[in-house]
């Protein structure tokens, strides 16, 4: 058993870890009262950003598909969502089954809507899928604002039932733990490898025979799955879902989070969104009226300058010489060249250099030459 | 009698639409990029006419002014944040543009507030020709589009800059070993497409004189999903998209059962075009070589 942990590759669990004893102090704190329901609304909203930075990472960084409809998936998930836990209150009543019921019709109606979507603008090379999903966003919202009120409830927007607070973001939470086990098993199977490689190379991987439609419309599918999910959590926390909320600032918002956290990096979303939530947050009663788009204006610096940093090829030099990895191994302890993985192919840290020193230090006597084919005969 | 009203209403939509969509599918032929603020310049040009107008009150002089600006500014924007980009992933540009568009706009309302500023720049009536009544602003914007439109497609297709640019969208590389300035024509091309925002922008006013921050957003997707119908990279084919997208705009919103769905039936030409027609109905098929 002790030796089974020492072979455990700790840092792919760290996120679970680090999100499970969170989530755990926080339900003491609740259970025990000292969380007051505005934390409880804020962590709520956390976690609801944490699951859309997590599954849009999955599109933008893993994928390399740019999807600027990800607020309307999530519109999806929280109307069709809300009106499912509405039709199931008087049923079943209010409690964990109708939330799960619900979570699961907002989800899938969602998936469905990334399927339809993703088909043709994923068949394409190029920019298609940045300006479909955009497009699909505003249909979206101008389908479910001219909605009769019996349906969606129109402009004025949709109630739906209220769900004890004192539990729903610990639910929250264990909706993100689903989300990143789903997301990082993907990611680091066989398949979460092919879906980088079209990243890489869209042309080579069709070549090594990866089905790239196939694989797109696959990662698509399930973030569009995974928004319409935060949709539903977003309905059960705020008690009234408004088409208004879910329009294309609000899809850049997440896109800035999944940039600021370092497209590709799963633990880099779920810090950039619990930060950006955190912010906006305590941010809300500072900046009100116009200065409330100061905020905006940071957020484009941010995509602007973060974005040029990372990817403009003049900086390359400097990327590579003040890289902040590099800083921290210098803080690391020193690489242990025996506990070199095979799937860790860094040439340029294997010291072949003092093994060549070992090797030519060895006196070598002319006698005792080592010949390698000595057959067995001359032995005896 | 209301038919013809109503094409030529879609006629005038239409020419604005492919004033704004010939930028966006010339920065893509010959860039390589979707320029997602240029929606964005249009709501620029339609402040720097505010401005002008309520400074001296010549419409011209505001649109002058808004050309030049436009201008510099479409030729600042791709200096500082596209050209450190020129080879990077087609994905980083794009989300660069993003951040570039939203800059744009919340700047403006920073500048401006978010209350809609009203711009009257000319009232200029109606012409009664028997039954037939057309307001006189759907005839200048065709006319002034058509003459711009073709002034540019002349200049591309018989001077030399033109031909060079034409060179550039179809090998980039070989274009430079030929000797033109592939640098040079790339700021052109965005120079040339952010004057003719300004001109959009310009007709947009003309026709209702609202102007908020998002004024560009909106008419910007739909352009450039009539630059992707008429086939992306192609100039002839922009126009022919914008006014196609025009026409629809202006027939659905005479139709009452679908006026309120207008913007999502032109989303799903788009939509019903990328499956039939990926490349557009002017736009030829290219292969992606490694």
């Amino acid at each position: 058993m002790a030796t089974n942990l020492k072979t455990i590759k700790w840092k792919h669990f760290v996120n679970y870890i680090a999100v499970s004893v969170f989530t755990i102090i926080f339900a003491v704190m609740s259970l025990t009262g000292f969380l007051k329901s505005s934390d409880m609304y804020m962590l709520e909203k956390i976690a609801i950003a944490i699951i859309l930075a997590v599954s849009l990472s999955m599109v933008v960084g893993f994928l390399g598909e740019l999807s600027l409809g990800h607020a309307g998936f999530m519109c999806v998930g929280a109307y069709l969502g809300g009106k499912a836990s509405l039709i199931l209150e008087p049923i079943i009543g209010e409690g964990v089954l109708c939330l799960l019921i619900s979570i699961i019709v907002g989800g899938l109606v969602a998936a469905i809507f990334g399927i339809i979507i993703g088909l043709p603008a994923l068949r394409l090379r190029g920019d298609y899928l940045a300006i479909v999903t955009l497009a699909f966003g505003e249909i979206v919202r101008s389908v479910f604002m001219n909605s009769s009120d019996e349906s969606f409830g129109g402009a004025l927007g949709l109630n739906t039932p209220r769900y004890d607070k004192y539990t729903l973001f610990i639910f929250a939470f264990v909706l993100v733990l689903l989300c990143l086990a789903v997301v990082q098993n993907l990611i680091r199977s066989k398949h979460g490898r092919a879906i980088t490689s079209i990243r890489d190379n869209e042309i080579a991987a069709k070549a090594t025979g990866i089905n790239v439609t196939k694989y797109k419309l696959l990662v698509f599918t399930i973030s569009s799955f995974f928004a319409g999910v935060a949709g539903v959590l977003y309905s059960f926390s705020n008690y009234t879902v408004q088409s208004s909320k879910f329009n294309y600032n609000y899809s850049i918002e997440i896109l800035v989070m999944v940039v600021l956290g370092g497209m590709g990096s799963i633990n880099g979303a779920i810090i950039s969104a619990t930060l950006i939530t955190f912010l906006d947050v305590q941010l809300q009663t500072i900046l009100t009226g116009d200065l409330a788009v100061l905020q905006d204006l940071f957020y484009a610096l941010i995509l602007i300058i973060l974005v040029i940093y990372n990817n403009a090829p003049s900086l390359k030099g400097f990327r590579e010489k003040y890289n902040l990895n590099l800083l921290l191994t210098k803080f690391k302890k020193t690489h242990d060249p025996s506990h070199v993985h095979d799937d860790e192919a860094k040439w340029d840290r294997v010291p072949t250099k003092i093994q060549m020193d070992e090797v030519l230090s060895v006196d070598i006597q002319p006698q005792s030459s080592y010949t390698p084919d000595k057959s067995d005969k001359e032995e005896k | 009698m209301k038919f013809i009203e109503t094409l030529l209403n879609g006629l005038s939509m239409g020419s604005t639409y492919a004033m704004i969509a010939l930028g966006y599918t010339m920065v893509y032929g010959i860039a390589k990029m979707l320029n997602f603020a240029h929606g964005d310049i249009i709501m620029v040009g339609g402040y720097m006419i505010f401005i002008t107008m309520s400074a001296i009150g010549n419409p011209i002089l505001g649109l002058f002014a808004a050309v030049v600006f436009c201008l510099l500014l479409g030729v600042t924007i791709e200096k500082i944040a596209y050209k450190p980009l020129r080879g990077a992933s087609p994905l980083a540009v794009l989300i660069t543009a993003i951040g570039v568009s939203y800059l744009l706009q919340s700047t403006a309302q920073m500048i401006f507030g978010s209350a809609p500023k009203m711009v009257l720049i000319a009232d200029l009536g109606n012409l009664n020709i028997g039954a037939l009544k057309l307001p006189v602003y759907t005839l200048v914007t065709l006319g002034c589009s058509i003459v711009i439109m073709l002034a540019l497609s002349l200049f591309v297709k018989y001077t030399k800059v033109g031909r060079a640019m034409i060179a550039v969208s179809e090998d980039k590389g070989a274009a430079q070993l030929m000797g033109i300035n592939v640098n040079g024509i790339i700021t052109l091309t965005f120079a040339i497409g952010s004057s003719l925002a300004a001109f959009a922008g310009f007709f947009m006013l003309l026709k209702s004189p609202s102007l908020t921050n998002t004024l560009g957003a909106m008419p910007g997707i739909k352009a450039f999903t009539a630059a992707v119908i008429g086939g992306i990279g192609s100039i002839p084919g922009a126009m022919l998209g914008g006014i196609l997208i025009g026409v629809v705009e202006a027939i659905s919103l005479t139709i009452p059962a679908i006026a309120a769905y207008t913007d999502a039936i032109e989303f799903l030409i788009l939509i019903i075009i990328l499956l039939v027609r990926p490349s557009g109905i002017l736009g030829k098929k290219r292969r992606e070589k490694v």
